[in-house]
């Protein structure tokens, strides 16, 4: 299945400088640590000032709870909430981005959103959920949870060598199944799905697609409406914003149809002692108090973000992933085995790899004393572990702040850990 | 690499390299318990053969990084023909060791008084001391001896 996923890259004197990027990021000269060479953006990203200064700012000059006061300053905490609600809908291409954009806590909160909201409304005991061997457990967890209320049968798109999905027979894998659960890109291996082409397939037999973008979102621009899927989850803090954020995005008639999750204030109409009614969209699924500086601060990442230009992110991490590619494999040749598609082009900013005997514990704790920061574990994605038949692996991903001389650390760093366990 | 000999010294990296004991022993008579750590999937697999209040035999097999494994192998040599109780002596050694246990015991236990560390009493498990410092590791060295505890219970139990 061709992956028609491609983003229109501009010319190469548009992309962006890493170096001047990396000035606006505090972290990087506050830290404490020199060098200080982050490759760990996958697991988290690092904030520019903007950010930090907007939640600052907030805090300092218009704090209240939101949809409760009627005095000003709370419509104006209340205002800046929502604005942020609709900047992250256009941010995503969403028809309507003021309904149907739900802040939750992060990805994994809003993958059990949607499996305990949607899932639970839609599953019976006969029903198939669909999912692939690359999802996250945020993806996967949830509906298992659910499958010991329901009973319905799980399923698992394979992997091939390469780390693509095995679509060949989808039409086949598709039969009987409700709800296709799918990521963007996989956070260990870097592989693009070819998601619009998957969700038709899965349109024609039914079923509902959940999409997966916290990998994805951060890195490339995406526009759910070309995509087609029915509901999206993302995660503030692998996009520049702050932790504690993230959201569901789903279709008017999805979210309609949802069971509330958590309940509490703000996502009722009215209490009595005999029961509830539930609010209108997306605050029905909002119960209490929500992230509001941390929707601000996430409003003003995603204004970083616009004004750098995804396509000039997207330019400069393939620029970035393509030489490190080509410098792993040159310097350490037979000692490096990396996991996931070959091309960089197939690929997000994110190298997972394995040294020839060397544990990936070992590789992150030698690189951590040169000052090279990876992640070394399963990655949360243990059937994806099983099925490449390691225990663990280590795990470089680059974003708009990196730059090659980065890359040229962890590969030195690399050559050192080879002959330091030689 | 200045800083890291302390982690890995050359015993570490020789029995992470050529690790004693390695291996499975037919169960039963032999107990087997799996030891696993869910931050970097390393699991291990300990087979003891006990007989008469003595641990006669002790094999290791399993998957994990230097640490995890020279500490097994090194608990495998420390452990091996040695009296039951001698061993959940070492056990609590070696903990106190990693810094995770003290010597007075509050809950009640019979108080085992620890002997001070050095290379004398805990020999080459000495060389494990410098795990102490890099706290993300601890658990890696403990997961064998955590996993050598639950197979001397099941052992008692069965
Ligand atoms: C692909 C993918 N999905 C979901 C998540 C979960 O994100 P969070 O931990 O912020 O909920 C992650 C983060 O590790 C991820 O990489």
């Amino acid at each position: 299945m061709a992956n028609e996923l491609v983003v229109e890259l501009p010319d190469n004197d548009k992309v962006l400088d890493a170096q001047t990027v990396k000035q606006d990021f505090p972290i990087f000269k506050e830290v404490g640590q020199d060098p200080f060479v982050y490759l760990d953006s996958a697991a988290s990203a690092q904030r520019p000032s903007k950010v930090l200064e907007a939640m600052d700012s907030y805090y300092h000059t218009t704090h209240a709870n939101v949809h409760r006061g009627v005095y000003r300053v709370a419509e104006q905490a209340t205002n800046l909430y929502e604005e942020a609600r609709s900047h992250l809908g256009r941010f995503l291409g969403a028809p309507k981005p003021e309904l149907e954009i739900v802040f939750t806590k992060n990805a994994t909160e809003a993958f059990n959103l949607f499996a305990h909201g949607y899932g639970r409304k839609i599953l019976g005991p006969n029903d198939v959920v669909l999912l692939t061997k690359m999802e996250h457990h945020a993806n996967i967890v949830p509906w298992m949870i659910l499958r010991e209320q329901i009973g319905f049968e799980i399923r698992f798109i394979d992997i091939d060598a390469e780390g693509q999905l095995v679509l060949d027979n989808i039409e086949q894998q598709l039969k009987g199944v409700k709800i296709l659960g799918v990521t963007m890109a996989s956070n260990v291996l870097g592989t693009l799905n070819p998601i619009k082409q998957l969700t038709e397939y899965a349109h024609q037999e039914g079923a509902i697609v959940i999409a997966d973008g916290a990998q994805y979102s951060p890195h490339l621009p995406t526009n759910l409406q070309v995509l087609g899927v029915d509901a999206y989850c993302i995660t503030g803090h692998k996009m520049l914003g702050p932790t504690g954020i993230g959201a569901l995005w789903a279709r008017t008639s999805i979210l309609e149809e949802m069971y509330p999750f958590l309940g509490g204030g703000e996502m009722i109409r009215n209490v009595t002692t005999e029961g509830f009614t539930t609010n209108d969209i997306p605050h029905k699924f909002e119960a209490g108090t929500p992230p509001i500086a941390e929707a601000v601060g996430l409003s003003a990442a995603l204004t970083y973000l616009e004004e750098i230009g995804l396509e000039n992110i997207r330019a400069h991490e393939l620029s970035l992933t393509s030489y490190a590619m080509e410098q792993l494999h040159e310097r350490l040749g037979s000692e490096i085995k990396i996991f996931g598609p070959e091309n960089p082009s197939a690929r997000s900013g994110v190298i997972s790899f394995e040294l020839k005997d060397v544990h990936p514990h070992d590789v992150s704790q030698i690189l951590d004393q040169e000052g090279v920061c990876v992640r070394a574990g399963h990655h949360c994605a243990k059937p994806l572990m099983t099925s490449l038949n390691v225990p663990a692996t280590a795990r470089a991903s680059f974003y708009l702040y990196n730059t090659e001389s980065d890359v040229d650390s962890l590969v030195s760093a690399l050559v050192k850990t080879v002959e330091f366990f030689r | 690499m200045s800083g890291l000999e302390d982690l890995y010294r050359e015993i570490i990296l020789d029995h992470y390299k050529n690790p004693r004991n390695h291996g499975t022993l037919p169960t039963p008579p032999a107990v087997m318990e799996q030891g696993y750590n869910p931050l970097c999937g390393d699991e291990v697999r300990v087979y003891l053969l006990i007989e008469d209040e003595e641990l006669k035999d002790i094999r290791i097999e399993g998957q994990g990084c230097s640490i995890s494994r020279s500490s097994a192998s090194l608990m495998t040599t420390a452990v091996k023909g040695k009296p039951l109780s001698e061993v959940r002596r070492a056990v609590k050694t070696f903990k106190k060791m990693m810094a995770l246990e003290e010597d007075s015991d509050l809950y009640g236990e019979e108080i085992i008084p620890f002997e001070p560390i050095n290379e004398r009493t805990v020999g080459e498990l000495i060389a494990l001391q410098g795990v102490v410092k890099f706290p993300v590791r601890i658990k890696c060295a403990t997961l064998p001896w955590n996993t050598l505890v639950q197979a001397l219970e099941s052992a008692v139990q069965s």
